[in-house]
């Protein structure tokens, strides 16, 4: 199978500071691939990387391919037509990231507008509720007029969800969709964006700093730290065979029933300058950024 | 508490069927803004509450409205021809016939004031809509893009416009091209822009930061898209507020202007003319004076009223961040 997206040897720096350091990936066709790390270790801006949203503040090097061509070298505007019709972006806080003046109807109809300005009224108004009955919000017809603040935290990241498959992208980069809501509607959003993936046969890059999360969506999962990759490989290798001590550290951070309850809350204690160290593939499809002699 | 805002103002949902009624942004003591909807009759409550604890934004509607109505249907509710000369009756003193006095040549005080506030409006209108327009748009550019011609924008020409006083740019240029309605138009909104681009682009500062501009982004939306459904409408109430209060400067300036004789040539009747014409009659028939003052103050009092009930409703760090 080809990739449908490759990063190639990306780099990027804010003025001075190297928040992505030499980031090679690549996402094949109809596949997942869940991106963890704690906060800061440049999840978020690798994302806007791909959909080039951080050009005039961060100096990039390196290649991003998507679908044969190299998105880096893309000018602005071929860029900004790609944006949401063939790679749609679902945002973190659902709370946020949709506009209170407008109402959400008009929001998701946006995506729709901006890449096909000819369509008719009725055409838009169709396309929107068939999304939103995709993300399965309730009555999608009589709330189309209502505004963000009359709906629940995990009903605006339907909303979200919504405004970026309604194109019906090729890839969706979802940006902690669920780190914002509770452990319930996390689930369902979850289950959701499983369920649309096999439905429109989407590729997905999934991002969390929630390793139990990822697990569940992904099909690779790649384990960043301080913009570094320490380990890819397939969800099974990763959980049966961890090779970093980071990735090890994760899937230890979480309490388990034989956790004593009275033992301090597991914290994750790693040091390590890891950039010398080369990424080798240590095992067949399991790449790790280990010393030779472990 | 405090109301600090007010949806209703664009895209509220005014019919019965629907219990929307619009929605309000509610500021809480610890400065956390959220929203709520409204009914149609917690609406008209709401209103309702507002008018009695803000009895001068009252005032200022009725006397706006006033106004308005006096200045549209004018040539129906002037009792005669503003530019009928009646040298027989000239500087009566107000009457049955005339009911605040005739002028110097025996035109009809009410009926001139009636046609003065029609061109005062229509240039208070004009005025404020052509400095919004070339405001919101020099403004937009500067916070949207930043950089350079921002700098360019904001350094050079926002701040030497703001240097020189707005009327002796207006005089200057009325001076040049010759008096005229559209002249006097422009002429104000030489001066005028400059409030309405600073305030623009302080708010396009800060809500281009919003995640949801990034979201429009990340949709595909152009440049000019995002300002102007997604920007745009987060913005408009202090520039609303800005619109209240520019619309007093202009009726103001649009006055003095007339009064210097720069405004609109005679024989249109305009109240800075007309005080301009009673200069020599103060003290021998005062209500020549009196009157078109009268009316030039009120209205500018009335549009000062809604302004500043406006402003009372936004957000009490907007109103620091926007300077107003
Ligand atoms: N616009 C920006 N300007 C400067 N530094 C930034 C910017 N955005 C992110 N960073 C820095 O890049 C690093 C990675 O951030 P981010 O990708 O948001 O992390 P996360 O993995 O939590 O999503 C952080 O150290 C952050 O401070
Ligand atoms: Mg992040």
């Amino acid at each position: 199978m080809a990739a449908l997206l490759e990063i190639n040897r990306l780099t990027m720096r804010f003025s001075a500071t190297e928040v992505v350091h030499d980031l090679s990936l690549a996402i094949e066709e109809r596949t997942t691939l869940g991106l963890v790390g704690e906060s800061g270790s440049g999840k978020s801006v690798t994302a806007l990387a791909i959909t080039r949203l951080l050009d005039h503040r961060a100096q990039m090097t390196g290649a991003i391919r998507y679908a044969g061509q190299d998105l880096l070298s893309l000018d602005s505007e071929a860029m900004r037509r790609l944006r949401g019709k063939e790679i749609a972006m679902v945002f973190q806080e659902p709370m946020t990231a949709l506009n209170p003046v407008m109402p959400i109807g008009e929001q998701i109809a946006e995506a729709v507008r901006v890449h096909h300005p000819e369509q008719s009224r009725k055409a838009v108004r169709d396309a929107v509720i068939e999304a939103m009955h995709a993300v399965a919000l309730p009555e999608p017809a009589r709330r189309y007029n209502d505004y963000p603040h009359q709906f629940s935290g995990g009903q605006r990241q339907r909303i979200l969800i919504a405004m970026a498959i309604v194109n019906r992208p090729r890839l969706l980069i979802a940006d902690e969709p669920t780190t914002a809501l509770d452990v319930t509607v996390q689930r369902q959003i979850l289950e959701l964006l499983a369920d649309l993936k096999e439905r429109f046969g989407l590729t997905m890059l999934f991002i969390s700093h929630d390793l139990a999360v990822v697990s569940q969506v992904s099909d690779r999962v790649a384990v960043m730290r301080r913009g570094l990759l320490l380990e890819e490989a397939s969800r099974a290798a990763i959980f049966r065979t961890p090779m970093h001590a980071y990735t090890r550290a994760l899937l230890g951070a979480a309490p388990t029933m034989e956790t004593p309850l009275d033992s301090p809350l597991a914290t994750l204690d790693f040091r390590g300058d890891d950039a010398r160290i080369p990424l080798r593939e240590m095992a067949d499809g399991h790449w790790a950024r280990v010393a030779e002699t472990v | 508490m405090s109301f600090s805002g007010w949806g209703l103002v664009y895209r509220s949902q005014w019919n019965r069927e629907k219990t929307e009624g619009a929605f309000i942004s509610i500021v809480d003591s610890q400065g956390n803004s959220r929203y709520e909807t409204l009914n149609y009759l917690q609406m008209h409550y709401f209103l309702r509450q507002q008018l009695k604890t803000q009895p001068l934004a009252a005032l200022g509607l009725c006397l706006i409205g006033t106004f308005l109505l006096a200045g549209a249907f004018a040539p129906w509710i002037s009792p005669s021809n503003p530019s009928a000369i009646d040298l027989p009756h000239r500087l009566a003193a107000p009457s049955a016939m005339h009911w605040l006095g005739a002028d110097e040549l025996g035109r009809d005080i009410f009926s001139r004031l009636i046609y003065g506030a029609r061109l005062s409006l229509t240039v208070a209108f004009s005025v404020v809509a052509c400095s919004l327009v070339l405001g919101t748009t020099i403004g937009g550019i500067a916070g949207l893009y930043g950089g350079v011609l921002d700098m360019m924008l904001n350094v050079l020409v926002m701040n030497a416009f703001l240097s020189l006083p707005g009327i002796l740019l207006a005089i200057s240029f009325v001076a040049f091209l010759g008096p005229g309605l559209i002249n006097l138009i422009l002429a104000l909104s030489i001066g005028g822009w400059v409030g309405y681009a600073r305030l623009v682009r302080a708010q396009v500062l800060a809500v281009r930061e919003r995640e949801f501009v990034e979201a429009a982004r990340a949709l595909g939306a152009s440049d000019l898209r995002i300002f102007f459904r997604h920007i745009l409408p987060n913005i408009v109430q202090p520039l609303i507020v800005q619109s209240a209060i520019g619309m007093a400067g202009a009726v103001l300036a649009e006055a003095t202007l007339s009064f210097l004789g720069l405004g609109v040539p005679p024989p249109t009747p305009s109240w800075g003319a007309m005080l301009n014409d009673a200069r020599s009659h103060l003290f021998d028939a005062p209500h020549l004076v009196i009157f078109p003052a009268l009316a030039v103050m009120f209205c500018v009092l009335a549009f000062n009223f809604i302004g500043d009930a406006l402003r009372d409703y936004l957000d009490p760090r907007t109103r620091m961040s926007v300077g107003l």
